[in-house]
């Protein structure tokens, strides 16, 4: 790539490995919108544009994959994706009132980010830990039979 | 009791590495098995063995590899494929299985892909399960630096690379064409069939998908046989399965049993029976696509066959309780919400009928129903029948709505009568 790259020479050297994995470019689309994500937390519109030109799609089609899976996010999140299951077994042990619980210490409502930066709260589905609902997904740690109690310990700095 | 496939774990602990894998007899199979037996000596085994797909269908693994054109009719690429996308709600099975012993998992596509002869491999798994796609990557490394995978296999001319790839969200994914155009780098949108993909899957190729627990139990096939693996079962039924309970019961949690183990011995004597204050109001047996069912079905086999036979489906085996203090509309109404989020909108009739029915839940439980409502509901389950959409996600959606309906039909009632829901 020339020098006025957006991308950094590690997300272009990642992207570059992330290709020999399959046969065409195009296949590597998802893994490159993660790996770039997974630093800058979110996929701008010239970041977007720089990795279809280099899998050799037009920015249409990648938008159309970028779009359609909801863990690629095309807007600003916080450092911190909090992914509460809102799937049937978590509904049944109680995640509407560890949400409300969430939002009040957090003051953000589903899809918001804390004014600080720091979280962002969405739902997700069935995370496949259903015999410790209700679940959730703090960044990349899985946890299970999320309470009160437990929620003192993950987020210190906002205690009910 | 045999439980070949959680043999090895150890709950909350590190999987076993390579090298506690084999010294627990693990990899002998791919020892024993490349370049000295045939390839089609393991297929064989696997059709004997009557092993069923565990994604939900319970189709015969071996009958699905069977159907894969041979090498001289059709050389080129072929490719092996296991769905690792587990988000069928209430199902924790397959991350058990990955995270808990994921050496298993590649000396079964191991030896899967030498019974096909694909030398491609991906293990597709969901991005939520980051620990998951940690672990695999970790172990694949161990075994291609063992000389395990790659090429020329432990010098017996069979080449193999695994390449794990991490989802980005999307239940649909795990239905297995919208999976292929996933990992073709695509919108997962199911594709027509046929061609099946074992004709013309991934990248136009001959493909085989199975399920991740399907694939774990191979090595066990390989290394015991078909009759072992047989006789592992009960009632009619092959091998051995994981099974699950989440809900009000007393030990919620995953259990190796033997496939055609009755509901009811799971449900009181493994997972403790309801909590105190609780009864069983009914529950769905294998996630959230398939039916309710109550508890005069209880003693019916944990088979493919026999829920089948009920006009049921096990699906992935792992049950959600409906207890009696937790309201039935509200509980479907969170399912169709599921089912309406995730369709891939390809197809009118799911993609409108599906918010619909949830629409319409979601007015009856906020007191704003009307009996006619009823009737609609029930249309929807006719529209999005089987046959009548693109795939099988809008007929699983129907699974728990039309059997909820029948079972429910006085709670439904009550909400529209009373215009409140008596449980919240
Ligand atoms: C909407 C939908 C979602 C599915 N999700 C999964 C899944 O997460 N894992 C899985 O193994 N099969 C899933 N399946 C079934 C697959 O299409 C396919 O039948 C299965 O992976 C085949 O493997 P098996 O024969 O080993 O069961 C799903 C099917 C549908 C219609
Ligand atoms: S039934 Fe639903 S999920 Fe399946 S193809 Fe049609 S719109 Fe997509
Ligand atoms: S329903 Fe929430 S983890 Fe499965």
């Amino acid at each position: 790539m020339t020098a006025k790259s957006i991308l950094t020479a590690a997300e272009l050297d990642g992207i570059a490995a992330l290709i020999s994995h399959y046969p065409t470019a195009r296949a590597a689309c998802i893994d490159s919108l993660k790996l770039v994500q997974e630093k800058r937390r979110y996929i701008a519109d010239d970041v977007l544009a720089e990795i279809a030109h280099l899998l050799g799609m037009s920015v249409a089609e990648l938008d159309e994959v970028a779009t359609f899976y909801n863990l690629i996010y095309r807007q600003p999140v916080g450092e911190t994706v909090i992914l509460l299951c809102d799937s049937v077994t978590c509904w049944m042990m109680g995640r509407n009132q560890v949400a409300a619980d969430i939002s009040k210490r957090l003051a953000i409502k589903d899809g918001e980010t804390t004014a600080d930066g720091k979280y962002t709260m969405l739902p997700i589905v069935c995370l496949g830990h259903c015999d410790h609902a209700p679940a959730m997904l703090m960044g990349k740690t899985l946890v299970g039979n999320v309470d009160a109690a437990q929620l003192d310990r993950l987020l210190p700095e906002a205690r009910a | 009791m045999k439980r070949p496939l959680t043999k090895n774990i150890i709950v909350n602990q590190m999987p076993f590495d390579l090298v506690a894998y084999e010294r627990a007899g693990g990899y002998q199979t791919v020892r024993q098995s490349l370049g000295k037996i045939d390839p089609d000596a393991v297929l064989a085994a696997v059709v004997d063995s009557g092993l069923g797909g565990c994604g939900g269908g319970g189709f015969p693994t071996g009958r699905k590899w069977q159907a894969m054109p041979s090498v001289a009719t059709r050389p080129g690429p072929r490719y092996f494929i296991v769905n690792a996308d587990e988000m069928e709600p209430g199902t924790f099975k397959d991350r058990l299985l990955l995270e808990g012993d994921p050496h298993q998992l590649i000396e079964g596509i191991i030896l899967s892909a030498y019974a096909v002869q694909a030398n491609h491999a991906y293990v597709f798994i969901r991005g939520e399960y980051h620990r998951a796609i940690a672990l695999m990557e970790q172990a694949i490394g161990e075994a291609e630096a063992a000389g395990l995978l790659g090429d020329n296999i432990l010098g017996s001319g069979f080449n193999l690379i695994i390449h794990v790839h991490g989802g980005a969200g999307r239940y649909i994914c795990g239905e297995e064409t919208a999976l292929l155009n996933s990992l073709e780098g695509r919108r997962a949108i199911p594709r027509s069939k046929p061609p099946l993909p074992m004709i013309s899957g991934l990248f136009g190729a001959p493909t085989i998908v199975n399920n991740v627990e399907t694939i774990c139990n191979i090595p066990h096939i390989v290394a015991n046989g078909a009759e072992w693996f047989r006789s592992l079962g009960r009632n009619g039924a092959a091998g051995t399965k994981i099974f699950g309970v989440s809900g009000r019961v007393n030990r919620p949690g995953t259990y190796e049993l033997p496939m055609g183990t009755p509901m009811r011995e799971m449900i009181e004597e493994h997972a403790g029976g309801m909590k105190p204050g609780y009864a069983l109001r009914a529950l769905l047996p294998g996630g959230a696509s398939t039916g309710f069912m109550l508890e005069n079905d209880l003693d019916t086999p944990m088979s493919f066959a026999a829920f089948a036979a009920k006009g049921n489906r096990l699906g992935t085996g792992t049950a959600i309780i409906l207890d009696d203090k937790t309201c039935p509309v509200g509980f479907i109404a969170n399912l169709q919400h599921f089912f309406a989020q995730e369709s891939c909108g390809w197809c009118a009739p799911c993609r409108d009928g599906l918010p619909w029915v949830e629409q319409t839940l979601k007015s009856i439980e906020a007191g704003e129903g009307k009996l006619e409502d009823l009737d609609l509901l029930t249309e929807m389950t006719d529209t999005l029948a089987p046959g009548r959409t693109f795939c099988a996600l809008a007929p699983g959606a129907m699974a728990s709505l039309t059997t909820g309906l029948a079972y429910f039909r006085d709670e439904f009632e009550r909400h529209i009568r009373d215009g409140e829901c008596p449980w919240t």
